[in-house]
């Protein structure tokens, strides 16, 4: 569309009074009806896991033998298990499992692909070249086999461990992200003004590139939340990744499949969790895209 | 030129009205304007961003986003257009109305062969054979002056250049000899050489249909040429329309005259000056309540904010939006209404003190392909042996098109390490002989104001901090940063409680001033300026361009333009250098040269730059240059040039061998340095 | 254009050589094999273990590098070795692989064939029912891990049978075991076999490909040459047919191949679930018994798939794009 449908806020008098981009950036975030239902969701379920078993009269490890198998009451909200475990309890303890494992994983993949993906894609060249040669090849090595055979050093240990295996695998995509962005600020005259005047590349990279870069990491960082608690789940399911006798959503459902026609609670609940968490992710992460930068959203969707 | 003796109105448009919703409020493209198009008239549409001239064009053809809001009607041939849905519409477009976008390359379908594309346009409207669609598509190839049609039908478009993809589009609009052919800033986007080229092939085009052309554009020297009538718009609104003529010569509306004023031209005398007009042009989001051009008019009155000035007929053949037009002329010559700018004097060179040296540059990039494991299949030429003096206090400028290497030099002095080949000398000494200390010393001395004015500032950072920077970078305590940002901001005219603010609230003429503080912040001697107002609004120009001048004569600055605009670099250059694939092939005073050109492509250059002016551009005679320019990576022996050289045909069979030969070195002749066997005058 | 692909082909191989590599060596670190015969009761002596693991070269008293060298040499000549059963492993492969690429490819066509028209559908009526709907199917889908949602159709499949009475839907395996009938009528069987697994990796890919094709189909929309082509003459329709589809279409190519690595990890889990005996299922067996021979045959069989999508994938984009070629 013509030049002309986009309106520039540029002019040269009434310009005191603008929002502020945070502001503005806030506004159309709220404006955003499932963006705002995500971020609603995914607070309740981070209260929920955290603090909701405090109102719970029953630990996820206590076993209520007078009631078996029982389905959803109003002593036991979801229902117990074959051996008396109250569901809503386990349910909790593996969403708070799968909330953190899922919030660090994403932390810490994103943080290392965006030093990955701007060292990359700043300096160009042979470094540039031998690190997506590498990432080319670890995207190669599928990464949940490996992560199946890996889950052998961690069994028994803790859960650490399987943050630290996740991330190994989860931050190639998104450092090709930052890379692309980081070439492409590479370009821009205001980095260039800055070599010109002698800044040295590290201060350059500091006060230029990371602002710059910030929104996309940030949303980055929100959509990989939701990809990393599916792997967690994924692996914990097949028994390759929170063990016995730690909970985790994927654990829950893996229990609960066998009884599951008659006994539809037994994973019902830990299933519902799950989508909900990660759609709720899903939702907030498009929405601070559009929130972010309104026109251009439409090619970087995962 | 054709004059339409019988007023017969193609396109009859009546009470346009255009707005679109958007994040900042209704934008008011369009409002209520009322134009006719004449069969077989040229209509130039001039106008600088914001002014709705697109809009306009895309509404005659019914091509605007589905948001749109649309009110108004626009006639033709007794039918009103806008009540025609997609499909009834589709009829008329590509046949009766027909359009001829900006950017050629994005505008055709990458993965389509060009004979296909405009074969297509055939089929759409007539029952006609494949291979005689395809026929009539060479056919057309070779009207708009492409090559080897039959061959090239079968080409890609990306396997064009610019002007060739833009005889595709001009093509394919007249492929079904339409009575209306809309053309939205068809040479923006080319070269000088090219445009030329290009506005040939539009006339063709013109006179093989008969067909009544709009032209859309910002630059009031392409109109000039080609218009018959010429509307002006601004903020939304037609403010002046007549015949090309009269409007130049004796505008009636102020913006008009200030934006005629305001324009550097080829022509005009060294020391003439350029008026500048106050502030930007209104986002169309934000549109004053009166008259769109009151808040910069020198003749502002009270009522004329009080509501939008009506478009009112003045003569016979002129139309006006102004409500004080009978007091314009008596203000005009009173002087009282626009104030010229300062005079752009030529330092004269009473130091031999050299600013700047380059002897012998050269810079080669390697061509790579494939995408994996690249490897090097040739080199880009890119700059390839020039020599170039700045002297202290004078303004040298590097004049060139797309593609001749000229911001690679730039690139390659502000680099300020030793070159591939040549002697780099930056105020004395021998960048090659530099240390990393002594580098990083000289940047003081030597800074640089980037072309696009929206991409040199860092958007994160309030534009106090911006200017800091090279201070803060050479250890400048805070409190004199501070003291410093706010004496630089009022250099430029700008004012002090701006400095915590952010580039994207400022016009685009104010961030080049916040670019040029930033440049001026550690006291340089020479400042490099690479295309600094090609990407501001025409009426924006000469303010910083008179900036500009202050400063060099305030501050001793010397500087180094580069850029592809003739008629700025005619007023603001005292020397000129002109680059041709990557080498100079002429260098002189600025005067000199451009009255007496001695080298072919100088003169050709020259004569390829519109100006402003209806009665000279349609007598004067235009050299075309034939052919497109070679590539970088593939130059031709011997001169450069000779593949386009239109004297070359004029030469001795021995002459133009040697052309082809032997490589003309820089000699000196008269006052200037030519690089040719055959030079002229 | 040969160079090029002789180049690909070289860095491909270089990458399966170092792919498998490192399935090995990983392998070989993580499993303990001998941990399998010495928890046993009675007990076995060491020698008849040392013997079975010899046997299979998987003997952790061997030096790796030693191992390594002599199951490379045995790979080269396509031999991968024997599981601690002492079977053939390239036996199992061959009669497994089958099983899976039947799984992935009729799986990945769907995906990519009906999420293209999805996408390019959802963009034509952006914002209206269809578009809304199946973005909002699209989202729930992407938010269900591929094991829950092969679950949850196993459990419709089988409540869908109920309802009517008879088996429509098989849950178990690829076909009836002891099947008797013509071979059209065995065909069936299969295919009811067939439908909720590939279902469950499709249903997938499907919205994995929609969002995308959504996504570039947009930008064309909204490209000058589409406005172009209507400036020509065509109906909005008919530019968008004639002249968009091509163009929005190719940027799939690309994503084809990271698609396809997704598909690979979700057919582990729905082999499993279904009870197919291909690789994945295999794959978690093998863990579970220490078997490092065929755990890093699977391995090697996965990166070779991953980089042959993308070659596939560099391939249809060189075909569609004329502009790709030139480079």
């Amino acid at each position: 569309m013509a030049a002309a449908a986009t309106p520039t806020t540029a002019g040269a008098d009434g310009l005191g009074d603008r929002l502020s981009r945070g502001a503005l950036i806030r506004r159309r975030f709220f404006r955003n009806k499932l963006a705002v239902f995500g971020l609603c969701v995914i607070i309740f379920m981070f209260f929920m896991a955290f603090v909701g078993p405090y109102f719970s009269q029953w630990n996820y490890y206590e076993n209520d033998f007078e009631n078996l198998l029982k389905p959803p009451s109003s002593s036991h909200w979801f229902g117990t298990t074959q051996i008396g475990v109250d569901v809503f309890a386990q349910t909790m303890r593996g969403l708070q499992k799968s909330l953190i494992i899922g919030l660090l994983v994403a932390i810490f993949s994103t943080g290392l692909s965006a030093f990955i993906g701007s060292v990359a894609g700043y300096l160009g060249g042979r470094t540039d070249r031998a690190i997506m040669w590498v990432v080319d090849l670890l995207l190669v090595i599928p990464s949940l086999l490996v992560l199946v055979i890996l889950s052998r050093y961690y069994q028994g240990k803790s859960w650490l461990l399987l943050v630290v295996g996740l991330t190994i695998f989860d931050w190639m995509i998104t450092s090709r992200v930052v890379r692309g962005l980081a070439m492409s600020l590479r370009e821009r005259d205001f980095v260039r003004a800055a070599r010109y005047m002698g800044v040295p590349t590290r201060t350059i990279i500091a006060r230029h590139l990371l602002p710059n870069m910030a929104s996309i990491i940030i949303i980055a960082a929100t959509l990989n939340v939701g990809g990393a608690i599916l792997g967690e789940t994924g692996l914990s399911y097949l028994g390759f990744g929170v063990q016995a006798p730690d909970v985790s959503l994927g654990t829950l459902i893996a229990e609960g499949t066998g009884a599951a026609l008659t006994y539809p609670w037994l994973f019902m609940f830990a299933g519902a969790s799950l989508v909900l968490t990660v759609l709720s992710v899903s939702f907030i992460g498009d929405g601070l895209r559009d929130a972010f930068d309104p026109g251009s959203s439409k090619s970087k969707k995962i | 030129m054709s004059t339409s003796t019988t007023h017969k109105n193609l396109i009859e448009i009546r009470d346009l009205s255009v707005t679109f919703p958007s994040e900042a409020g209704t934008v008011q493209a369009v409002r209520n304007v009322s134009l006719d198009i004449r069969a077989g008239e040229v209509l130039g549409i001039v106008g600088e961003s914001g002014s709705g001239k697109t809009v306009m064009s895309l509404s005659m053809i019914g091509l605007l986003a589905e948001s749109a809001k649309i009110t108004g009607t626009i006639t033709y041939d007794g039918v009103n257009l806008l009540s025609l849905n997609d499909n009834e519409m589709s009829k008329y477009r590509g046949k009766d109305i027909a359009m001829v976008f900006q950017d050629p390359l994005s505008a055709l379908n990458p993965v389509h062969t060009i004979g296909r594309q405009i074969a297509e346009a055939l089929h759409i409207h007539s029952d006609i054979s494949k291979e005689a669609a395809l026929a009539r598509a060479v056919e057309l190839l070779e009207i708009v002056g492409i090559p080897r049609p039959a061959e090239r039908a079968q080409s890609y478009p990306h396997e064009f250049s610019g002007g060739m993809r833009q005889r595709v589009m001009i093509a394919l609009a007249i492929a079904n000899q339409p009575k209306v052919i809309l053309a939205d800033e068809p040479t923006t986007a080319l070269d000088v050489t090219v445009q030329a080229q290009i506005l040939d092939v539009l006339k063709t085009a013109r006179d093989m249909t008969g067909a009544a052309v709009v032209l859309v554009t910002h630059d009031l020297g392409v109109v000039a040429g080609l218009a018959d009538r010429v509307a002006i718009m601004y903020g939304g609104k037609v403010v002046e329309i007549g015949n090309v003529d009269e409007v130049y010569a004796s505008p009636a509306m102020p913006y008009t005259i200030g934006l005629l004023r305001s324009i550097p031209r080829i022509d005009g005398a060294e020391s003439s000056r350029l008026t500048s007009i106050d502030g930007a042009p209104p986002s169309p989001v934000a549109l004053p309540p009166g008259c769109a051009f009151a808040p910069r008019c020198p003749a502002a009155a009270p009522q004329c904010d009080a509501s939008v000035p009506a478009l009112v007929s003045i003569s016979p053949t002129r139309m006006t939006a102004c409500v004080r037009q009978t007091e314009i002329a008596g203000l005009q010559s009173s002087g009282k209404l626009f104030v010229e700018g300062p005079r752009h004097i030529a330092q004269s060179s009473s130091t031999d003190a050299v600013a700047l040296e380059v002897r012998s540059l050269k810079k080669t990039f390697p061509l790579m392909k494939g995408s994996v494991l690249r490897r090097r299949v040739g080199s880009v030429y890119a700059v390839d042996g020039v020599d170039l003096v700045l002297r202290e206090g004078r303004s040298l400028a590097l004049v060139g098109e797309s593609g001749c290497g000229k911001t690679t030099t730039l690139l390659e002095i502000l680099n300020m390490v030793a070159p591939e080949a040549g002697i780099i000398t930056v105020l004395g000494r021998n960048v090659a002989e530099l240390s990393k200390k002594q580098r990083l010393e000289m940047r003081k001395d030597l800074q640089i104001v980037f072309q696009d004015p929206f991409a040199s500032l860092d958007p994160r950072l309030p534009i106090g901090d911006a200017i800091a920077e090279p201070l803060a970078n050479f250890g400048m305590p805070k409190a004199e940063q501070n003291q410093r940002v706010m004496e630089l901001l009022e250099l430029v005219g700008l004012q002090r409680d701006h400095a915590s603010r952010y580039p994207s609230e400022f016009s685009g003429g104010q961030r080049q001033r916040i670019a040029i503080a930033r440049a001026l912040a550690l006291n340089p001697k020479v400042i490099a300026l690479d295309e600094p107002v090609s990407a501001l609004d025409v009426s924006v120009r000469a303010g910083v361009l008179n900036l500009l001048a202050e400063l060099q004569e305030k501050l001793n600055l010397s500087y180094l333009f580069v850029s592809h605009d003739l008629a700025v670099v005619q007023h603001v250059a005292d020397d000129i250098a002109v680059m041709y694939l990557g080498g100079i092939v002429e260098s002189g005073p600025v005067d000199e040269v451009f009255a007496r050109p001695q080298h072919p492509y100088t003169q050709a250059l020259l004569s390829a730059v519109p100006i402003p002016d209806p009665k000279v551009e349609r007598v004067r005679k235009r050299i075309i240059l034939q052919g497109d320019l070679p590539s970088p990576a593939n130059p031709p022996t011997g001169c450069r040039f000779h593949t386009r050289c239109h004297v070359r045909a004029t030469l001795s069979p021995e002459l133009a061998a040697k052309c082809v030969s032997d490589r003309p070195e820089l000699t000196s002749r008269k006052s200037s340095r030519v690089a040719c066997h055959a030079p002229l005058n | 254009m040969l160079g090029y692909i002789l180049r690909r082909l070289l860095n491909t191989i270089v990458m399966v050589i170092i792919a498998s590599t490192a399935g090995y060596f990983l392998a070989s670190t993580a499993l303990f094999p001998r941990g399998n015969y010495e928890a046993a009761n009675p007990p076995i002596p060491k020698e008849s273990i040392d013997a079975v693991l010899d046997r299979s070269n998987v003997n952790d008293e061997t030096p790796l590098l030693e191992r390594y060298g002599t199951w490379a040499s045995h790979v080269v000549r396509g031999d991968f070795g024997l599981d601690l059963d002492g079977n053939r492993i390239n036996e199992e492969f061959s009669r497994r692989i089958w099983v899976s690429l039947r799984l992935l490819v009729i799986g990945s066509i769907i995906g990519a064939t009906i999420g293209v028209l999805v996408g390019v559908v959802s963009a034509v009526r952006q914002y209206k029912l269809f578009d809304r709907g199946f973005s909002l199917a699209a989202y729930f889908l992407l938010s269900t891990p591929v094991f829950l949602l092969a679950i949850l159709l196993k459990f419709g499949g089988i409540k869908f049978n109920d309802w009517i009475g008879s088996t429509f839907f098989f849950t178990q395996g690829e076909y009836s075991a002891g099947f008797e009938g013509t071979d059209f009528e065995f065909f069936v069987n299969r295919l009811q076999h067939l439908i909720l697994p590939t279902l469950s990796i499709a249903l997938g890919s499907i919205a994995f490909y929609s969002r995308y094709q959504r996504n570039s189909m947009l930008d064309v929309l909204s490209s000058d040459h589409l406005r172009t082509a209507r400036a020509k003459g065509l109906t909005k329709r008919q530019s968008l047919f004639r002249h968009g589809l091509r163009v929005a279409i190719s940027p799939m190519a690309t994503f084809f191949a990271y698609g396809f690595g997704l598909l690979i990890a979700g057919a582990a889990f729905t082999e499993t679930i279904y009870g197919w005996f291909g690789m994945g299922q295999w794959f978690i067996t093998a863990v579970a018994k220490n078997d490092i021979n065929s755990v890093t045959a699977v391995v090697t069989f996965t990166s070779v798939l991953v980089l042959f999508s993308g070659f596939l994938a560099d391939v249809v984009l060189v075909a569609l794009d004329p502009r790709v070629r030139s480079r």
